[in-house]
């Protein structure tokens, strides 16, 4: 019985926790924008969901699409003086966006994508959190039966 | 709680702009020094920033900023000829250091505005994680 009342909020605690994961991913980006050579970073935020839930997203569809200007791929480093991006472990998930305006120090941060999707971003949180608030009110209202 | 990676994140972005400013500062100041009795006059310095991996796991999810050397411009300093000035060579000549004062303006006004990026990312951050802390009320 606790089971099926928790499940409703299941699906917001995976969509809060790759919020979070991708504002650490555009805080990342914005942090490198002076940096020679870094690639800035982003997640397909519906494919990540999808994949965190398995499908499922309480009946829903997620029809969103992939943010514009991010492109999938992988950096391979297949010469003696490429430099590998990833660090030690290379998260095959995360995409790489194209920018718009190369720059001559191969950095690809464009600050101001950036800052709009690191706005978008934390408005989304904090709905998911309105979401979760919401549903453990309902599930209290229920429980002590007050109107 | 991924999210308080974020202040180390910005934080090294903070005090990597903030090397930077301090670089600046010192360049700016030593615009119109003149070469010592050796001859060399002060040389325009710059940071150079590098990725950090900053993570647990080493991933590319949080990737900090360090500034990994600060290397001396070696161009030539600036020669004016003041035969009267007590720093002036055996030909007259006046050795000021090579600082390009435009360019570190625009190198100043570039790490202000990237230091505002990151404590503006940082207090998103902090207000987000205050509300998750929250959740529930």
């Amino acid at each position: 019985m606790i089971n099926n009342l928790t499940s409703i909020l299941d699906f917001q605690a995976q969509a809060l926790s790759l919020r979070s994961e991708r504002q650490r991913l555009l805080a990342s980006n914005i942090a490198n924008a002076d940096t020679p050579g870094y690639k800035s970073r982003d997640m397909d935020f519906a494919k990540a969901l999808r994949d965190a839930t398995g499908q499922q997203g309480g009946g829903t569809s997620l029809s969103m699409s992939r943010p514009s200007g991010v492109a999938a791929g992988r950096l391979d480093t297949t010469q003696s003086g490429h430099i590998r991006i990833g660090g030690a472990t290379s998260d095959t998930s995360l995409l790489y966006s194209t920018a718009s305006q190369p720059n001559l120090d191969n950095n690809s941060v464009d600050m101001d994508r950036e800052r709009a999707s690191f706005a978008d971003n934390a408005v989304k949180y904090e709905a998911t959190l309105g979401f979760i608030n919401g549903g453990v009110k309902t599930m209290l209202d229920a429980i002590k039966g007050t109107s | 709680m991924s999210m308080l990676n974020i202040f180390n994140v910005s934080g090294s972005a903070i005090s990597a702009q903030s090397k930077r400013l301090n670089v600046v500062a010192s360049n700016l100041a030593n615009a119109d020094t003149v070469a010592g009795p050796d001859g060399s006059a002060y040389k325009a310095k710059q940071v150079n920033f590098q990725t950090q991996f900053m993570g647990a796991d080493g991933g590319p999810g949080s990737a900090g900023v360090s500034v990994s050397s600060i290397t001396e411009n070696q161009a030539a300093g600036r020669r004016v000829l003041d035969p009267k000035n007590p720093s002036a060579d055996a030909d007259g000549y006046v050795t000021y250091s090579n600082v390009n004062a435009i360019e570190e303006m625009v190198n100043m006004i570039s790490a202000s505005r990237s230091y505002q990026n990151n404590v503006e990312v940082m207090n998103t951050a902090k207000s987000l994680l205050l509300k998750t802390l929250q959740m529930g009320n």
